[in-house]
């Protein structure tokens, strides 16, 4: 029924060997909020900055809003709002000074560019600090100003490149409520995270992307469904040869059993009363537990569900460029080629 | 909790500025973007006023360092002052040095995350390159004017005539400013500022030394002396003196440069702009890119 806002058919990007996205595929309708969903280095960003007219991509082709993003750049620059993982803002100028020089680059009169900037300040929650020089700015500040500051040019589709990476669980919400209010305007989003608790709260369809692919797609519902809604995770006090089995009947997926057979994990449907019917069922087989826990669902949950490895969500920094990915795969392929 | 203070939504958000409002094309919204983009240039420098002193105490201390330092040494042909010789010489010097500022300017713009910001806006790519050097501009008139007062209260004497002094400094700024646009390239094709400011430093010392800015080439080695004569930095330097009516000893060289010094000069000037105002964009367009 309602138009593509957003676009993309095999979008290939390599820097030297690696294929930082291998041929990813998106469709996001008018009005809806696509969530990608992916661990550091997963091809996220540089997908983003492919649709974003940043980078050029190798091969595919994508439109936003209905223009092709290479051979039409500037059509698709006067139609984003992008707010990206790094600063984009000047940290030398104040806030409104920001959104003023921004609204002037995007060919704004200094009068309606002096307006539209009092106006996002006011939005943002930052007319008091409107005045205030950004390098001062708390992370959750800087983040709403560089979200103000995509939204300059009032465009009809947003990138957010993970909008609440590294802001504490207060300013996640209100980050949340401002791009909820966004969408209920009327905008078209695609928005990268690495919490699923994130794209389950916003997004309506979500894709998980690794080593730059999509290895899913679908609803919230549907990826939770294919992760079993929780994790059982029991520590053992002593291995014990029958703990895989007799956990089996709790398990919604396969159990995963640690090299020292002391750590099991497994998907489950439902978390409620579930810790004291596995101690009863272990003890009864002879088991002896140090410990039960119930998770809700995690992306490491939903990595595990689906590819059977965890995310490693938290790659050693330094040995990873979150651009290209090249240091997150390369460390996979050493933890893979010794078993 | 705290978002209820995000609630009013569409109501104050803005007057209706539809996209297709936006001036997207024409000279006059590429000036329009250059004077945005120079006025937050002048921001900075106002946020840190000392990032100035490469242009405002430095002149006056090399000026003075030269003047009594070298001065008391150097002997002109024909007993010439070394005062008058010197501050057109220390123009020269200080408006070349000071372009390394353009290059720190443009490495810290490219290596920000702000211009990623500027890149998806439908804004003139170039103009960040445009506003950088007019800004650079701006201060290498500041920076002139401080030789021209440090000269002055020294004794200075320039001899020629108001009209041939401002040419003389209009000369001496083109150069600048089309030397400003070599360290941009610097700038843009090195990884950091730190090598940014430190190569600038490393190319324009020796060049600015192996003229006549600072001292007369005759007594030098042969090989060193047509050096100088065919630098740019002494064709620059020798119309400076030339029309300031100060001491120039190399007009007596004979080389086409040191003869006609202000064709010399004014040919370098468009010649380097000519090949670093381009370098300088692809360079520009190529880190922009990435």
């Amino acid at each position: 029924m309602s138009e593509l806002m957003i676009e993309a058919e095999g979008l290939v990007k390599r820097y030297g060997e690696t294929e930082a996205v291998a041929g990813v595929s998106v469709a996001v309708p008018a009005g809806t909020v696509l969530g990608v969903l992916g661990p550091n280095g997963a091809g996220k960003t540089t997908t983003v900055r492919m649709l974003t007219t940043l980078t050029a991509p190798d091969a595919g082709w994508a439109r936003v809003a209905g223009h092709d993003v290479v051979r039409e750049a500037k059509a698709v620059q006067a139609r984003i709002g992008v707010t990206a993982q790094e600063a984009t803002v000047d940290g030398m100028l104040t806030g409104r000074q920001n959104l003023v020089m921004i609204g002037r680059l995007s060919g704004l009169r200094r009068g309606d560019a002096r307006r539209l900037a009092g106006a996002l300040l006011e939005r943002f929650a930052l007319a008091d600090a409107g005045d205030r020089i950004v390098k001062g700015y708390s992370g959750g500040m800087r983040r709403r100003l560089d979200l103000a500051a995509g939204l300059v040019t009032r465009p009809p589709v947003l990138f957010l490149d993970e909008p609440t990476t590294g802001l504490d669980p207060a300013s996640r919400v209100r980050m949340w409520g401002v791009i909820r209010e966004l969408v209920t305007d009327g905008a078209t989003v695609l928005l990268t995270t690495q919490y699923l608790e994130e794209a389950d709260e916003l997004a309506d369809r979500i894709i998980v992307v690794d080593h730059g692919r999509v290895i899913a797609a679908g609803t919230a519902a549907q990826l939770k469904a294919q992760t079993g809604g929780a994790r059982l995770q029991v520590t053992l006090t002593t291995a014990h040869p029958e703990a895989a089995a007799a956990l089996r009947r709790f398990a919604a997926g396969d159990v995963a059993v640690s090299q020292d057979g002391l750590h099991l994990r497994a998907p489950v449907t439902s978390g409620s009363g579930l810790a004291s019917a596995v101690v009863r069922t272990l003890d009864t087989a002879g088991v002896s537990v140090d410990d039960v826990e119930v998770h809700p669902p995690s992306l490491d949950d939903v990595f595990f569900a689906l590819t059977g490895r965890p995310a490693d969500e938290h790659p050693t920094p330094g040995d990873v460029d979150p651009e290209s990915g090249a240091g997150r795969s390369l460390a996979t392929r050493e933890q893979v080629l010794p078993a | 909790m705290t978002t209820t203070t995000l609630a009013p939504t569409t109501a104050t958000t803005a007057p209706p500025l539809p996209v297709a409002a936006a001036r997207t094309h024409g000279p006059l919204r590429k000036a329009s973007d250059v004077a945005v983009l120079s006025a937050r240039n002048l921001v900075h420098i106002s946020r840190e006023p000392f990032q100035l002193s490469d242009v405002t105490l430095q002149p006056v201390l090399f000026t003075l360092l030269f003047v009594y330092v070298f001065g008391a040494g150097v002997v002109l042909p024909g007993g010439a002052s070394y005062k008058d010789f010197a501050v057109p010489g220390m123009l020269v010097f200080n408006l070349v040095t000071s372009t390394v500022g353009t290059g720190v300017g443009l490495s810290l713009d490219v290596n920000t995350g702000v211009i990623d910001r500027f890149r998806t806006l439908p804004m003139w790519r170039a103009g960040v390159l445009v506003a950088r050097s007019v800004t650079d501009l701006f201060t290498a008139v500041i920076c002139a004017g401080i030789v021209a007062a440090t000269g002055f209260a020294i004794g200075w004497s320039p001899d020629g005539g108001v009209g041939r002094a401002i040419a003389a400094f209009a000369l001496v700024l083109f150069f600048g400013y089309a030397v400003s646009w070599g360290c941009a390239c610097l700038g843009l094709a090195s990884k950091g500022v730190e090598t940014a400011q430190a190569l600038g430093l490393l190319v324009l010392f020796p060049v600015v030394f192996m003229s006549n800015a600072l001292v007369p080439t005759q007594r030098m080695t042969p090989w060193l002396r047509d050096v100088t004569t065919w630098n740019p930095v002494s064709a620059v330097t020798a119309a400076a003196r030339q029309l300031l009516g100060n001491p120039n000893p190399s007009a007596s060289i004979h080389a086409w440069p040191m003869e006609h010094p202000v064709w010399a000069a004014v040919l370098w000037s468009i010649g380097l702009l000519a090949v670093f105002a381009p370098t300088a964009t692809v360079l520009y367009r190529r880190r922009a890119a990435e």
